[in-house]
């Protein structure tokens, strides 16, 4: 707006502003220029955390994930937790950019205070943290700014009910059996799709099943690490474990020729 | 207060010829209508005691609570206008929010007596506005800086005590509360007096049951610095020694 | 004439530390034709008194839904309902959109509270003339609140509010133990077994000025066709009377908000301060 470098205000509150109708119309056309075509968001992940894998089991849901944090393919923050306890009800693992998450950890935060506060017995369930995530990834991906998230919620829902879901970067949400991110995809998936889709597991099984995923993981993924934590929640409460995966080198003597 | 009824005393943004700006001190009045609110300091944590005044049988028991916590560890009781002090609470609850968004730790009581204590200034600086009718009662436990209790009047004014009293009969409390040895009790202890306190200002009442509810809430080294409302063992127990009290009470008179 | 000079604003307290305005805002609640609420272990009633501004004239709605989970009632200004209604409305939206559930009834009714409280404090704003009755359901179990133009609100077990409403509390008072383990069926007939105490004479219910509404268990909100009316009248009829309490005198014949043929307003108050006329009245609305 040029006021012959004057700056008055307007009369009101959006109202006309002296001078204005000298240069009517107000918002003149910019010329199209190079400078112009959009903009480029340099979007992407940079400190990362890798696989997470989770199993619901009959009476319950569980989540492990390493503790590595990356910085591209250097294995920069070591133990870092990747699985959290939220309430009572809910364990949350994330994997993708570590600042996204503690930025959208901080909220969350904020919530389960406030649900503390209010003292009322009302609290946040997993569908309910499920849902809001969603819509928080979905809506800052459709303003082209998304953030760099893979989460797996779980929990439960009622007493009996377990619940496990899974929201991406671009806000795409499911609930399944079996969840997996990252390299998990296509190392852990098979693997868990294989006994789940035998029927429902029980807890010992489940824990069996995710402790090998984690091993395959560990070996085949170069940003795995041997170091991982594992969140059990059922009607009995919420645990965060730390977890080892044993190593086995033996195998490396037999490789030969590289 | 002779001014009174001179048109001096209509709008908080105007002084008498005086020198008072006697909206405040209404609004005062409307804070010391509602039931007695009591904030014992001892010396490994802090009690609230509120006479919550029952008004109707229909109405649930727990409905209409005074006790209300920030974040974590605060505790906070309002006297007067409840709608007024609802609307505090909610500011109190932002701030604590803002701090934490910002310092990432909770809101010191220090500085949220501060900022509350702010807000209620600015309520006494325009026509368009009237002050709160409410009193508050602040108050933590944290193990750098040990039991806090602040209090927060209408007009802004605040300070911070060992032991308050806020509510209907605040003078009467307040001479209870002189008599005990604050800094040497502690907060389980101080469980039992807050009752007491509250039950003998309702001396008078002769079925006081079903005429207030005695709300008790704590924060010290024994809830692990959270501030919550008293189990229902300590209640009960605290009520028992109230009751115990003011027998004994009844027989010295006698 | 001599005014009261403390009643003119919300932002002016009086000597005695009230607020005039406020407490007027209250006494519009009473010109609306009663309602009343109740709850048992797994429902929600809310039972309402419809009025007509007119024989050639619907009778007013009493009773709005709110959510699925959730029904209003009012008595007072019904245009502020509204405006009120809307918001919970939005709110309730908002928090499913959100969330993916239910709205908690007492946390919706905490930031209503926190809405027309800042309409109790501010020069440019009066208070919202209306008094809801909610009933919510939800996991805590159903609900039964009551709101005030004070911005004030209470978590009932049993509630009346609106012309002659006193004999439904009284009632209601009571019968109050023996709501919860009522099925849907009595506790509608306790309901309106209380309403009819506040029927003004010579009116009677029928299927065109009841309205009745339920949340609960496993159910969304229903509100009542006039079909379905019918055999809750019959059984007032039919059942014992409720115990005729004391109507309040000055409650009769006044004209209600809600558009009934033009009563002259009551005689303008000439007393420097009001007294307070019911210490009962004062403390609900301090506490």
């Amino acid at each position: 707006m040029s006021n012959n470098g004057i700056n008055f205000t307007p009369l009101w509150n959006n109202g006309p502003v002296p001078g204005n109708f000298y240069n009517f119309p107000q918002n003149q056309v910019k010329s199209n220029s190079i400078d112009d075509f959009g903009v480029q968001r340099n979007s992407g992940p940079i400190t990362t955390g890798t696989s997470i894998v989770a199993v619901r089991y009959d009476k319950g849901v569980i989540i492990a994930g390493d503790k590595l944090v990356s910085y591209g393919n250097l294995a920069r923050y070591h133990n870092v937790d990747r699985v959290f306890k939220i309430n009572e009800y809910i364990t949350l693992g994330m994997s993708g950019d570590y600042a996204d998450f503690q930025f959208i950890k901080q909220y969350i935060d904020e919530n389960i205070l406030a649900d503390f506060s209010m003292d009322d017995k009302i609290t946040l369930k997993p569908k309910d943290l499920f849902t809001w995530l969603t819509r928080i990834l979905y809506n800052r991906r459709s303003r082209f700014n998304p953030l760099w998230l893979d989460m797996v919620v779980g929990g439960m829902q009622t007493e009996s009910e377990p619940f496990l879901g899974h929201i991406n970067v671009r806000g795409r949400a499911y609930t399944n059996d079996v969840i997996s991110t990252g390299y998990g995809t296509h190392l852990a998936l098979p693997l868990l799709r294989e006994y789940s889709e035998k029927g429902p597991l029980d807890e010992a099984k489940a824990l069996e099943l995710v402790k090998t995923c984690m091993e395959v993981l560990y070996y085949r993924d170069c940003r795995g690490y041997p170091k991982y934590s594992q969140a059990n929640i059922n009607d009995k409460g919420c645990t965060v474990t730390d977890q080892l995966v044993k190593e086995n080198w033996d195998l490396a003597l037999s490789i030969k020729g590289y | 207060m002779s001014s009174i009824g001179t048109g001096y005393d209509l709008s908080a943004s105007q002084f008498s010829p005086d020198g008072r700006v006697f909206q405040c001190e209404y609004a005062m009045k409307a804070a010391e209508m509602s039931g007695t609110a009591i904030g014992l300091r001892g010396k490994d944590g802090c009690v609230l005691a509120v006479e919550k005044v029952i008004t109707s049988k229909l109405h649930e028991p727990d409905s209409g609570r005074r006790i209300y916590t920030i974040e974590n560890s605060i505790g906070m009781v309002v006297c007067g206008l409840i709608t007024d002090g609802r609307a505090v609470v909610n500011y109190a609850l932002k701030e604590a929010q803002s701090y934490r968004r910002q310092y990432g730790q909770t809101i010191p009581l220090k500085i949220l007596n501060e900022r509350l204590s702010s807000l209620f200034h600015a309520y006494t600086l325009y026509s368009a506005v009237r002050p709160y009718g409410v009193c508050i009662i602040l108050t933590t436990w944290t193990e750098e800086n040990g039991s806090e209790i602040y209090s927060i009047e209408p007009s802004g004014v605040s300070f911070g005590y060992y032991g308050c009293a806020a509510g209907k009969t605040k003078q009467g409390a307040r001479t209870e509360i002189e008599k005990l040895k604050l800094s040497s009790l502690s907060a389980r202890e101080l469980l039992n007096e807050g009752a007491k306190i509250i039950y003998r200002v309702n001396e008078d009442s002769s079925d006081s049951d079903t005429k207030f509810k005695l709300e008790l809430s704590w924060v010290g080294k024994d809830t692990n610095g959270i501030h919550q409302m008293c189990p229902v063992n300590l209640y009960e127990e605290a009520k028992a020694a109230a009751s115990a009290a003011m027998e004994q009470g009844d027989s010295d008179i006698e | 004439m001599f005014r009261n000079q403390y009643d003119s604003d919300v932002t002016v307290w009086s000597p005695q530390g009230r607020i005039h305005q406020v407490e007027y805002a209250m006494e519009a609640v009473k010109l609306g034709s009663a309602t009343v609420g109740l709850k048992s272990k797994d429902y929600a009633v809310l039972i309402a008194l419809k009025r007509a501004t007119s024989e050639l004239s619907a009778h007013q709605q009493k009773i709005l839904r709110i959510d699925d989970h959730i029904g209003i009632s009012m008595a007072g200004i019904t245009a502020d309902a509204r405006v009120l209604c809307r918001y919970l409305r939005q709110e309730c939206i908002n928090h499913k959109y959100s969330y993916g559930r239910n709205h908690p009834v007492s946390r919706l009714i905490n930031t209503l509270g926190l809405k027309m409280q800042v309409c109790t404090q501010r020069y440019d704003r009066r208070p919202y003339g209306v008094g809801l009755l909610v009933a919510g359901y939800d996991d805590q179990g159903p609900h039964i609140y009551q709101t005030c133009p004070s911005a004030n609100f209470y978590d009932c077990r049993a509630m009346a509010i609106g012309a002659r409403s006193q004999s439904a509390r009284t009632y209601l008072e009571k019968h109050l133990n023996l709501f919860k383990d009522c099925d849907l069926q009595e506790l509608i007939n306790h309901g309106v077994r209380a309403l009819a105490g506040t029927l003004p004479n010579e009116t009677k219910l029928n299927n065109q000025n009841l309205s009745i509404c339920v949340v609960g268990k496993d159910m969304k909100f229903k509100n009542f066709q006039e079909s379905e009316l019918e055999k809750y009248i019959n059984a007032e009829i039919a059942g014992t009377q409720p115990a005729t309490a004391e109507s309040d005198p000055s409650e009769v014949g006044v004209g209600g908000t809600e558009r009934q043929p033009y009563v002259d307003p009551p005689a303008p108050l000439n007393q420097p301060e009001p007294r307070l006329e019911d210490p009962a009245v004062e403390e609900r609305r301090m506490e």
